[in-house]
């Protein structure tokens, strides 16, 4: 092993490619759809489909197979660096149109950390078929946010049947419009539903079951609308007795004291919090690139390499924004790198999420501060970065949930003893 | 590839400096402070560590080639144990570094072998001027080609070893341009002062002024010879130097006052347990992991002669500066009162911080 800081050539070459992608496909028509909150931006949804298929990304952002093909050199693993920088890059583009490429997303994710091989081939699949297609991930209810051991939905076996019904309410489901609704343009996705098959074991009851889309009894009950990222949707998602079958649980249908089921989502959750540091990062880049080009353009330049008294206000700003940012993305390819290489990466990837959520905010906060009333007007697309920006600092964990993360791993403390 | 574990070689020598800088270093540094004085013998042990002979090729004297990236991660370790111990043991990389990096092979043949053969032994440099708005780029000590020869004029602030020192190089400006000169002992003209300079922290360290008054040296003494050299590669040497050693000051007051935390009892718990001091333990491990990378990267990239090394050991370098700040008032902070008391470390560790703005030149990897 060594200390290595040089960009893998394959990641270099996509980002080249996803660069102009972004330009054309998403800054283009970022306004446009910020202010139809629930339009669909249809052509980079196919866009993106066939480009991630014809790339034999199996239909989705993922760390995909990234086993050598036989007789290729054998290199070290790269694909959680590699789908960091996708994001990265896309949300560079627009965070909101990074949420809707088309795939798994979240509830693939689920699928991917907590199902059996039968159920991965099962559900799976259809991410690479003909049509885009789309699944969520249903945590969070009106009463369990961050406290996800709270939720109230429930799951219960029909011993007749062998199905489970399932009867709750879920909110904040990203994409859960397009994973749920069967729209034409899309193929059948679904949803993974999160809820309590023994509300008297806690977190040891709790299991994520595959809800298909269209199934009955179950509703898109609302859109939000939203600060920022309003390309993409935010569903309310009622369920009132929903049939699944038996074999769409992920994981064991009987109780043991244990809390694997929990430890599977919070697995998810340490390989995706990265992932979500990478979007805002490309965002705040978005924000912190536009400032300077802006600056240059009015003469203003940045004297890097002067002792910081002599520095103007401005130029002290710009530095400490390409500080913070450089670092939190670096705290992001450590932890993804560790994925990678199969190195448990909880502290990482919170950390990660940690910094990333505070660079992402201040950098954008401070570029529509010193861009003044240039900052403010929906004229640029600055004051819409500033708002898509805050999502960072809030899902996957807020900032202080992760804070929590960090302070039992570095304190060596368990949930009882910091909570 | 990107890569973030040091190599076996590497972690031998973070191993080793870890081990001296815990046992030897920390235990010695509060007497040292207070005192200020640093045992020789402690010196002598750090240096016998061979971190500035392993960084020379054997062609000099050295066994080993220079990598920027592993002098950072050597000098956090020792950094970690005590910060003005640790500039102490380092003092002759102040001379002998630039001489490997710009050096002529002239100016590397008659140095480097003397520098590093036998005990350690004092040559220093002169970067640090006393003025509020000194800046490395832009000198008032200044050196004027006469002839066959540059006379120098001028002063100093902060010599670490000026009485003592065989040779030191001088910083000065030349016709806009900051140029080393090799002074060496006793030169005509160079005036060291008696007094020790009195600092807010690395009381240690002993740093004195030091005078030019039309110093006079052949052009041969000019660092890399009569052509000169790049001093961007030298400052950015010793930004990345600084900083590591900043995050080592970080760490030495992130690990006191979390391990206070888990111990102190307030209100019925631990005050670790309460999110007030858990959440500032963790934004402190945090800020320093990310600055680490930062500086991390700064140094691969010299190391590897890529474009934006310089701007980025800058930017690694100020970012150490505002992170080592953050981290040591937190220290003071977590212990409540007794941070304020000289009794407990974190006090120093903040009084070490706030001098990373400008320590500049104190160090270099
Ligand atoms: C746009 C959007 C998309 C989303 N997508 C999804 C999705 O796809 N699937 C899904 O399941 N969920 C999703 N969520 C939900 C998201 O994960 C939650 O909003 C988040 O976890 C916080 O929960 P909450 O909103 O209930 O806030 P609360 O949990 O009520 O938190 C309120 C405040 O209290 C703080 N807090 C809570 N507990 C503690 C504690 N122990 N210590 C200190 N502070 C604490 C929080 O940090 C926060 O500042 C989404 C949310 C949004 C806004
Ligand atoms: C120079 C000096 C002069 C002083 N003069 C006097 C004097 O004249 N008379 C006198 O009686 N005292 C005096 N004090 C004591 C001073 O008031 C205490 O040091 C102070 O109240 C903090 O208590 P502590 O040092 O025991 O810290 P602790 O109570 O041990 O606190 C340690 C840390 O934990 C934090 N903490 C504690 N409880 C909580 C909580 N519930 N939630 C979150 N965080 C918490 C604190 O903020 C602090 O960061 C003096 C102290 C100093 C340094």
């Amino acid at each position: 092993m060594t200390i290595e800081f040089e960009t893998p050539k394959p990641i270099a070459q996509m980002n080249t490619m996803l660069q102009s992608v972004a330009e054309n496909m998403m800054r283009s028509v970022s306004r446009e759809f910020d202010e139809n909150e629930h339009a669909i931006p249809w052509s980079y949804v196919e866009f993106m489909h066939t480009a991630m298929k014809a790339a034999g990304g199996g239909g989705g952002l993922t760390p995909g197979d990234d086993k050598p093909k036989e007789g290729a050199e054998k290199r070290p693993p790269i694909g959680y660096q590699r789908l960091a920088s996708q994001i990265e890059m896309l949300s560079w583009g627009d965070a909101g149109f990074y949420l809707i490429t088309p795939g798994g997303g979240l509830g693939a994710a689920a699928v991917q950390a907590a199902g059996s091989p039968e159920q991965r081939a099962k559900f799976l699949a259809r991410f690479n078929g003909e049509k885009p297609t789309f699944a969520a991930m249903c945590m969070t209810e009106a009463g369990a946010g961050s406290d996800t051991s709270a939720i109230r939905t429930r799951a219960v076996l029909d011993e007749a049947t062998q199905e489970w019904v399932i009867n709750g309410e879920k909110i904040f489901v990203t994409s859960g419009d397009k994973s749920f609704t069967e729209y034409e343009q899309f193929g059948k996705g679904f949803i993974v539903v999160w809820a309590s098959i023994d509300p008297t074991a806690g977190r040891a009851g709790m299991r994520a079951f595959v809800v298909e889309a269209g199934t009955k009894g179950v509703t898109i009950a609302k859109l939000e609308h939203k600060l920022g990222i309003r390309a993409s949707d935010t569903a309310t998602i009622a369920l009132v007795d929903a049939r699944v079958p038996y074999d769409n649980i992920l994981g064991s249908p009987t109780v043991e004291k244990t809390t694997t089921g929990f430890k599977g989502a919070m697995a998810t959750f340490d390989a995706t919090r990265p992932l979500v540091a990478a979007s805002g990062i490309g965002v705040a880049r978005a924000a912190l690139e536009f400032l300077k080009e802006k600056l240059t353009e009015n003469g203003v330049t940045i004297r890097y390499g002067l002792p910081r008294n002599k520095l103007t206000s401005i130029e002290r700003d710009v530095i400490d924004m390409e500080i913070q940012l450089r670092s939190a993305w670096l705290l992001i390819i450590k932890a993804v790198w560790m994925a990678d290489n199969r190195k448990s990466n909880a502290l990482e990837s919170s950390m990660s999420k940690v910094r990333a959520g505070d660079v992402t905010t201040k950098i954008t906060q401070k570029a529509v501060e010193i861009m003044g009333p240039l900052g403010y007007s929906r004229e640029f697309l600055l004051e819409k970065w500033f708002r898509d920006a805050k999502i960072t600092d809030i899902f996957e964990g807020t900032g202080q949930i992760n804070r929590l993360v960090v302070a039992r791993q570095i304190l060596g403390y368990s949930g009882k003893e910091l909570r | 590839m990107y890569s973030f574990e040091p190599n076996e070689e590497q972690q031998m020598l973070v191993d080793a400096v870890g081990k001296y800088a815990a046992n030897d270093l920390r235990p010695a540094a509060h007497e040292a402070e207070e005192s200020r004085e640093l045992p020789k013998k402690l010196i002598s042990k750090g240096w016998e560590l061979g971190l500035l002979q392993a960084s020379i090729p054997e062609a000099y004297g050295g066994f080993g080639e220079r990598s920027a990236v592993t002098s950072a991660l050597a000098v956090e370790e020792m950094a970690n144990g005590d910060l003005a111990g640790a500039l102490a043991v380092m003092t002759p990389s102040l001379f002998a570094t630039p001489i490997l990096l710009a050096g002529s092979e002239e100016q590397k043949q008659a140095y480097l072998p003397k520098i590093i053969e036998g005990e350690w032994h004092p040559y220093t440099a002169a970067l640090i001027e006393y003025a509020f708005d000194f800046d490395a780029n832009a000198l008032r000590t200044t050196a004027k080609l006469s002839g066959e020869n540059y006379i120098l004029n001028g002063e100093k602030a902060f010599v670490p070893f000026a009485k003592d020192a065989e040779a030191m190089i001088i910083y000065a400006d030349l016709d806009g341009q900051t140029q080393g000169f090799i002074i060496p002992k006793n030169a005509a003209g160079l005036s060291i002062a008696d007094e020790r300079e009195k600092l807010m922290g690395i009381n240690a360290l002993p740093l004195y002024r030091v005078k030019l008054d039309n110093v006079t040296v052949p052009q041969s003494n000019r660092l890399g010879g009569a052509s000169g050299h790049n001093f961007e590669l030298i400052l950015a040497s010793m930004r990345i130097a600084s900083a590591s050693a900043a995050v080592g000051v970080a760490r030495a007051s992130f690990e006191y006052s979390k391990d206070y935390a888990k111990e102190r009892d307030a209100f019925g718990m631990k005050i670790a347990q309460k999110q007030a001091i858990a959440f500032m333990l963790a934004e402190m491990a945090t800020e320093i992991e990310a600055i680490r990378l930062l500086i991390w990267e700064a140094a691969w990239m010299l190391d590897n002669g890529k474009e934006d090394a310089f701007k980025q050991a800058y930017l690694a370098f100020t970012g150490a500066a505002d992170m080592a700040m953050m981290v040591t008032d937190r220290g003071v902070q977590i212990l409540g009162g007794h941070g304020y008391i000289r009794e407990h470390p974190v006090e120093m560790y903040m009084r070490n911080g706030r001098g990373f703005a400008m320590f500049t030149g104190l160090a270099i990897v």
